[in-house]
């Protein structure tokens, strides 16, 4: 938040977005979609040393009530249409960080007959975190540089030919 | 055979109509212990059946084997149960080397036991503390991660990973214990050992908790062997056997430790209880073999001579561990190239669910999740 | 009992259908398909071998000798004694009768050969596909599986960077 120093201490100056923004970021929660071996380390990162919780992220079990969905582990073609689902149950604004190598590109299993070589042929992706499977310290940066992509979004001034998201 | 589960009576008023619903429980869904699917068919809240749905996890890991070679498999194979990855890695390497002929320096087992032991306890903790956020009780899965999170900074310095470690190869282990991995080892068996006596106050014979799983899911010892079921399912059903004792490998036949069985002390041996209970147990003995492996511990390589190109002999093997969630059959089949000609992995918890849906005709609905976390099952395992 | 005496006694009780034992420590005992359930139930009900667990079922292709194996790996928990049994049925028609009324782990055992391998067993109460979705077409664990295009419109090529 910008702050102008001439105004008295109980007045702070901002812009809206960067208000609206501020709201948002500090509380993303997200959808519970731990499908393999990141899920573990998403638990840990949720656990008590690296807590994402301190960010505001907490876990929702439902897609209806969660803004964010970190899909952890692989993706196999069988898994891959009921995402979508998922996916398409997200209220907006949503967002989806695409955790671990197996969700980013399919990772180790791209030699599998079943799997899906990346979360990204399904749904649009705005976070990717390379790792197998990445730290709690990889995944808390993720999701910081997520929230740094939702600061720069705008929501009042919208022009006829711009999105109000980067992806429309 | 009889599998007697919590029965219900169902009392219905003159001239209620009443329909079976058709429920469907996952595959995303924060109890179902990775991507599982359940069809439930419920009547009110009694279920009379339960049909598991798998597959939603299948990373075809068998057919990969076939295309990436003998060395090349070892990182797969974490995958195959990345919860307690150290003794899948033992089992592919024990396989190869029966395969080839190659025996394994004595420092090597060691350090492949210790790694196994210190994950067997890292993957009961996961599994007793989400059983405990399953029943409800949130708090207890926090206090596992956090031992988790130190079991994690041991082996990271012992390996460089945290989850799927890739630490043993063929021949033996990859790196040699650091510097002072003992006395840090001990340390946190020190502080360890008397939080398992905390814990156990804590929910193990809370009266919720013990209503909650005592009776409920009974499966007897014929049905358990009829069923193949593994580990501490198996033990938590009366039948006194494990791999490491009765049919053992590697350094274990050295090591002194007690096999913890099911008694039914709260409600029938058995019960989703005993399964629990067992594997609390199975933790502190985890920890007394660890204390004899860092004393006994000899000085030597910790890797055998093997060939980069590894080709072993014509031939097939069937090879045994005991994994955290009971024994994992590997069996391989060689043609003499590098590359395996067929690689099939029997797992705990593909037999596991499948007595899911017998054992579930007949509970609530909030006992199928007591019953899945029970079992422990792990999605990967049962669809590799 | 070691081997050599659990296929001698099963020559004993079954005759023909029972082939020679193979050389080596881990030797399987090949049996003709068709004789498979009887074999199979005295395995278990036999108070000699009282083989009461079956550890493993695998399948395994062989298109050189055109013929799909199924490999049975059994164990005793009263005997703590283990045993191989194999069964081959030829590619092209590959059906053999259950083992789920003996060891009802092989129902889901056998469904995942059927699924993965195509191998029918007569007799199963609930014969369908495991692993892959219903709607998949082919038996990936064959040698001669071609990987699909796509799936519902899901590309399985990804480009490389290289």
């Amino acid at each position: 938040m910008s702050l102008l120093n001439t105004m008295p201490e109980f007045m702070v100056t901002t812009k809206v977005d960067e208000m609206l923004n501020w709201t948002r970021k500090s509380s993303v929660w997200y959808m519970l979609f731990g499908l393999a071996c990141c899920a573990i380390e998403l638990m840990q990162t949720g656990g008590p040393r690296a807590d994402l919780d301190r960010f505001g992220a907490v876990p929702r079990a439902s897609p209806r009530q969660s803004d964010l969905m970190i899909v952890a582990g692989t993706l196999t073609l069988k898994m891959a249409l009921r995402t979508k689902m998922l996916y398409d149950q997200m209220p907006d604004p949503k967002y989806v960080i695409s955790m671990g190598s197996c969700s980013n590109c399919g990772g180790l299993f791209q030699l599998a007959y079943s799997v899906c070589d990346g979360v990204d042929k399904v749904i649009p992706v705005d976070v990717y975190v390379p790792g197998c499977p990445p730290r709690p310290e990889a995944l808390t940066e993720g999701l910081l540089k997520l929230q740094e992509k939702m600061m720069q979004e705008r929501w009042l001034v919208r022009r006829e030919s711009e999105p109000t998201t980067e992806r429309a | 055979m009889s599998l007697d589960g919590f029965t219900v009576d169902v009392v219905r008023e003159r001239g209620l109509a009443t329909e079976e619903m058709t429920l469907n429980m996952g595959p995303q869904h924060p109890s179902t212990h990775g991507v599982l699917r359940f069809v439930v068919k419920a009547d009110g809240e009694v279920m009379r059946e339960a049909i598991p749905d798998v597959g939603y996890l299948h990373r075809s890991i068998e057919k990969i084997a076939e295309k990436v070679g003998y060395h090349g498999f070892m990182p797969y194979t974490d995958r195959v149960d990345y919860v307690a990855a150290m003794p899948c890695n033992q089992g592919w390497a024990m396989v190869c080397e029966r395969l080839a002929g190659i025996e394994v320096p004595r420092r090597g087992e060691y350090c492949r036991v210790i790694a196994t032991e210190f994950n067997r306890i890292s993957s009961h903790l996961l599994s007793v503390g989400s059983m405990a956020m399953d029943i409800g009780a949130y708090t207890p899965f926090t206090h596992a991660l956090r031992e988790r999170e130190h079991i994690n900074n041991l082996l990271e310095e012992l390996c460089g990973a945290r989850l799927t470690y890739n630490y043993m190869k063929i021949g033996g282990v990859t790196w040699d214990l650091p510097p002072g991995f003992a006395a840090k080892a001990i340390g946190f068996l020190d502080r360890f050992e008397p939080l398992i006596d905390e814990y156990d106050a804590l929910i193990s014979y809370n009266k919720i908790y013990v209503e909650r799983l005592a009776n409920v899911a009974v499966i007897s010892a014929e049905d358990a062997i009829a069923y193949n079921l593994t580990g501490p399912n198996l033990r938590g059903s009366g039948v006194d056997f494990d791999l490491r004792r009765d049919l053992p490998y590697s350094i274990y036949p050295e090591l002194e430790f007690d096999i913890p069985v099911g008694r039914g002390e709260v409600g029938t041996v058995g019960d989703c209880f005993d399964r629990y209970i067992v594997r609390m147990r199975e933790m502190r003995q985890s920890c007394r073999m660890l204390r004899q492996c860092f004393e006994r511990i000899p000085d030597g390589p910790v890797v055998a001579k093997v060939p980069r190109k590894f080709k072993p002999a014509v031939g097939e093997v069937y090879v045994r561990v005991e994994s955290a969630r009971g024994d994992m059959g590997w069996y391989c089949v060689s043609d003499g190239t590098e590359y395996p000609y067929r690689v099939k992995i029997r797992t705990g918890s593909f037999t596991a669910i499948s007595v899911v849906d017998r054992v579930s005709r007949g509970l609530m609905i909030a006992d199928l999740v007591a019953v899945v976390a029970s079992l422990d099952l792990v999605a990967p395992e049962i669809d590799r | 009992m070691d081997n050599a005496a659990i296929h001698a006694r099963l020559q004993a009780r079954f005759g023909e259908v029972i082939g020679a034992l193979e050389p080596g420590g881990e030797a399987a005992i090949r049996v003709r398909p068709s004789a498979m359930s009887a074999v199979g139930e005295f395995l278990r009900s036999d108070p000699e071998l009282a083989f009461d667990c079956l550890s493993n079922q695998s399948g395994v292709d062989y298109p050189k000798r055109g013929e799909i194996e199924v490999v049975y790996h059994v164990f005793s928990y009263r005997h703590r004694h283990a045993c191989v049994l194999k069964a081959a049925v030829p590619r092209d028609e590959p059906t053999m009768p259950t083992m789920a009324a003996i060891w009802p782990t092989a129902i889901w055992q056998e469904r995942e050969i059927f699924d993965l391998l195509g191998v029918v067993f007569d007799g199963h109460p609930d014969l369908r596909r495991l692993l892959l979705p219903e709607d998949w077409v082919g038996h990936p664990l064959r040698k001669d599986f071609v990987e699909p295009e796509e799936y519902h419109g899901i590309s399985t090529k990804r480009a490389s960077m290289f």
